[in-house]
């Protein structure tokens, strides 16, 4: 394939993320990487489930978490995966337009979950003293959430990027299968997502 | 072939050629140099060691320094030698076994090479900067945690950043194996090494990340005031403990494999058979990558997890055993009526069979959970691992650097040079560490600074002192080999040792294509199928066409010359937050060159079939 098809918009196959061996090479080799950052998560939250009682005062998870501002931000995240999916099918569908609209409604939800989180963090920080830094339950806490954070964030700027790259050109066989992976890796912070919501927020309230 | 000419261009050329490249077979070039010096510097530590237990209460260097030196010299031979020279054998030989151009993405594969040596440069950097780690090689929490100065966090930010660009490395050569085969090459009819890098690959994509996380914490608690180790706040240091070894133990057949791999395909040609129980061994191999994760809690046995989990750990491990023996049966089965021939490399295997078949067997007494409790921290443990690393790992890169050496460089190693060295490396190594079994059973700890007089260990540790300089001597021998090799010997063809794999059906060394026509690959040991009915060389799958080639880029330097700078900033924050800044330089650097890359198309270039057809003629694809 020359390089003029691989970035000529006007011919694209029905799955242009995996219609290059580059695209297929990077579709697989993004799967095994989820694979890798699972065990990261699965590392984080081990650490987690084994700190999560050494709070050292007052500042347990009944105390702290707020369901309501949990439910929220996990409502947006959630919803952030479903547009990201209505992104992707307008990718196959090769509408440039809508995929980008789509990608930008999924960045302003990344966007204020992530303000939500912040808010969070520093709502914690300020009325309850609850820091990185006090117990070993609140360096738990931190870094798993924060982690996630700075996932959400890479994520956000990772797709800004690309849409601003590629704004004035349009799909292409060259960064169709970049787009795709971004999305991949959005969902994947989603499903992480899934369960901080369930092992921090749900377990810290009844456990 | 490209080296040729670089090096017509002066030096600054060929050096710059060597940062840019992103040629799997000038990968391997650079991971063998840095590896092999690294493994020199970790030799070193070890004669340091070795001189320091010669006799009793010795004070050839002092406590500190001591401590320094173990944990140096097991941290350099595990990340810094051992993994780099396997991914040299790696990056050498695996696409040309599968008959493929480059390995899937040959950007990363250089971003990989150079957050290694950045990371490895980091930590040895530390010798010069007030002291080195010294928590021993695992740094166990807490004696890490409270480690005064910066040598435990140059520990941390080294491993870091070449774990990052391990765990690189592994998720290409997986998908390099799975979408990069030549057509006809099936899953299997893959050869044992390209196997056995296939199920290494998997255990770093899985192992490492859990390292990460470890030194993440580790780096929270001592640079950022966390307390995940810290009991006094509530933390727990056995927390360390279990990520380092959830990642620890499958290391160990990270390094291992590959080369039980290279001894296969080492056997099988040498013997002029095809492995004996192909089938068999891929299974065993599938099998010890999959047993290796549940494993892990046998390096914690006197921790008090409990006699329930002591006692699955221990059957977990002893487990391990069976398909290691299905392995070690098999070698011998595939020598057994062959045509041998003892060539060095050939010397190496053969002489591991027994080495490591020593070490597999102390590891099953260890794996004993109640008799550990005697071993545990003594010298039999010593004793044991480096059974089954010098006699497995090293034993097996020599062995495989003898064997694919022609293929990277166009030079057989001298056959008696190799001999020489083989021998007193040999017998030095069962001197060095077999007699450090009974100094563990006599009750000798390890990690321990001085030995006392009239316990009965004087002549044991003065024995593994002699074994430990045989064994400099037979590196020494070796190392002449290579300059020897490279100054006297001459060209050799393609096919020095009538193979049988894909990678010598190719020149050596290599067009930096590889293959002018991908082959078609018929069956088991592909070349071996087209020469048993008497053709000269593979079938081409294509005709004669243009090829397709990835860009050389100095971006990956940039990426982790950046992550090298950052870290000297997030060691140094700690004392003065003006530090700081070469965080946000570093991480500007890398960020910035992540992001040229994504902005910039890269699509590679063509070679075309005009070119291709006047290297033919010159005799270069044959």
């Amino acid at each position: 394939m020359s390089h003029d098809d691989v970035l000529n918009p006007k011919q694209m196959p029905h799955d242009p993320e995996k219609a290059t061996l580059e695209g297929k090479n990077k579709f697989l080799a993004f799967w095994f990487f989820l694979g890798g950052e699972t065990v990261l998560f699965a590392s984080l939250f081990g650490t987690y489930l084994a700190l999560n009682r050494s709070t050292a005062g007052e500042n347990t998870p009944e105390n702290l978490f707020g369901l309501e501002l949990v439910f929220i931000m996990t409502m947006l995240l959630l919803t952030s995966s479903l547009t990201s999916v209505y992104a992707m099918y307008h990718m196959k569908n090769h509408d440039f337009k809508k995929m980008q609209l789509w990608l930008g409604i999924t960045v302003a939800l990344g966007l204020a979950f992530l303000g939500f989180e912040i808010y969070e963090f520093v709502h914690y920080i300020h009325e309850y003293e609850f820091t990185f830094r006090s117990s070993a339950f609140g360096s738990a806490f931190y870094t798993l959430v924060g982690f996630h954070g700075g996932h959400v964030l890479f994520g956000l700027c990772w797709i800004v990027t690309l849409m601003i790259r590629n704004s004035k050109r349009g799909l292409n066989l060259y960064n169709a299968p970049k787009f795709y992976i971004a999305s991949l890796y959005w969902h994947f912070i989603d499903v992480v997502w899934v369960f901080i919501f369930t092992v921090v927020y749900l377990m810290g309230k009844v456990g | 072939m490209s080296t040729a000419l670089a090096q017509n261009r002066g030096l600054g050329a060929m050096i710059w050629d060597y940062l840019t490249t992103v040629d799997h077979k000038k990968i391997a070039h650079l991971y063998l140099v840095a590896g092999g010096f690294f493994f020199l510097i970790g030799g070193l530590e070890a004669m340091l060691i070795r001189i320091q237990l010669m006799k009793p209460d010795n004070d050839f260097i002092s406590a500190g320094l001591y401590n320094e030196m173990i944990t140096m010299h097991g941290t350099t031979m595990i990340f810094l030698a051992a993994m780099p020279l396997i991914f040299a054998l790696m990056n050498a030989v695996v696409p040309l076994q599968i008959g493929a151009r480059d390995v899937a993405f040959p950007f990363l594969n250089s971003l990989g090479f150079w957050l290694f040596l950045f990371g490895g440069v980091i930590l040895n950097v530390s010798w010069f900067t007030g002291g080195a780690p010294d928590a021993g090689w695992t740094n166990y929490a807490p004696l890490s945690t409270v480690s005064p100065g910066h040598g435990v966090d140059y520990y941390v930010m080294g491993l870091q950043i070449s774990g990052a660009g391990t765990l690189i490395g592994g998720i290409n050569f997986l998908v390099t194996i799975v979408n990069m085969r030549a057509p006809g090459m099936t899953y299997m009819r893959m050869p044992l090494f390209t196997w056995a890098v296939f199920v290494t690959s998997a255990l770093i994509l899985f192992a490492f990340p859990a390292l990460t996380v470890g030194l993440f914490l580790m780096m929270f608690d001592r640079m950022f005031g966390s307390v995940f180790f810290d009991t006094a706040a509530g933390g727990n240091a056995i927390i360390w403990e279990h990520l380092f070894w959830i990642f620890g133990h499958p290391e160990v057949y990270i390094l291992i494999l590959p080369l039980f791999g290279a001894f296969s395909d080492i056997f099988s040609t040498f013997s002029k058979k095809r492995l004996f129980g192909y089938s068999a061994m891929v299974f065993a191999t599938v099998l010890i990558g999959f047993l290796g994760f549940m494993v892990w809690a046998h390096h914690m046995f006197t921790v008090g997890m409990g006699p329930i989990a002591n006692s699955i750990f221990a059957v977990a491990t002893m487990a391990i055993a069976v398909p290691t023996g299905i392995k070690i049966f098999n070698w011998m089965f595939t020598m057994w009526g062959g045509n041998i021939k003892m060539t060095a490399a050939m010397l190496w295997s053969v002489a591991f069979i027994p080495s490591f078949t020593i070490g597999g067997m102390t590891g099953v007494m260890l794996a004993a959970a109640a008799a550990d409790y005697q071993y545990h921290d003594t010298y039999f443990v010593v004793g044991h691992f480096h059974y089954v690393i010098v006699g497995g790992v090293v034993f097996g890169l020599f062995a495989a650097l003898h064997y694919w050496w022609p293929k990277m460089f166009g030079k057989v190693l001298n056959e008696k040079l190799g001999k020489l060295a083989f021998w007193p490396f040999f017998i030095g190594f069962h001197l060095t560490f077999f007699i450090q079994h009974f100094l563990g059973l006599m009750g000798m700890p390890r990690r321990y600074w001085v030995f006392l007089e009239g316990q009965g260990l004087e002549a044991g540790n003065l024995i593994s002192t002699i074994g430990a300089f045989l064994m400099a001597i037979g590196t020494v021998i070796f190392l002449v080999n290579v300059v020897y090799t490279s100054v006297k010997a001459k060209k050799v063809s393609g096919d020095p040792w009538d193979g049988r794999t894909l990678e010598w059906s190719i020149p050596s060394p290599p067009p930096h294509y590889n293959f002018t026509q991908t082959p078609l690959v018929r069956g088991l040991d592909p070349l071996w199928v087209e020469k048993s009915e008497g053709k000269k060389g593979m079938t081409p799958a294509e005709p004669l066409g243009d090829i397709h080639m990835p860009n050389a880029s100095i971006l990956p330097f940039l990426i982790s010359l950046g992550l090298f700078i950052a870290g000297f900033g997030f060691i140094y924050q700690v004392d003065n937050k003006a530090w700081l800044i070469l965080v946000f330089l570093g991480m500007g650097l890398t960020l910035g060159s992540m992001l040229t890359r994504s902005l910039k198309d890269d699509l590679g270039h063509h070679i075309h079939k005009e070119e291709l057809e006047k290297d033919l003629e010159k005799g270069a694809g044959e």
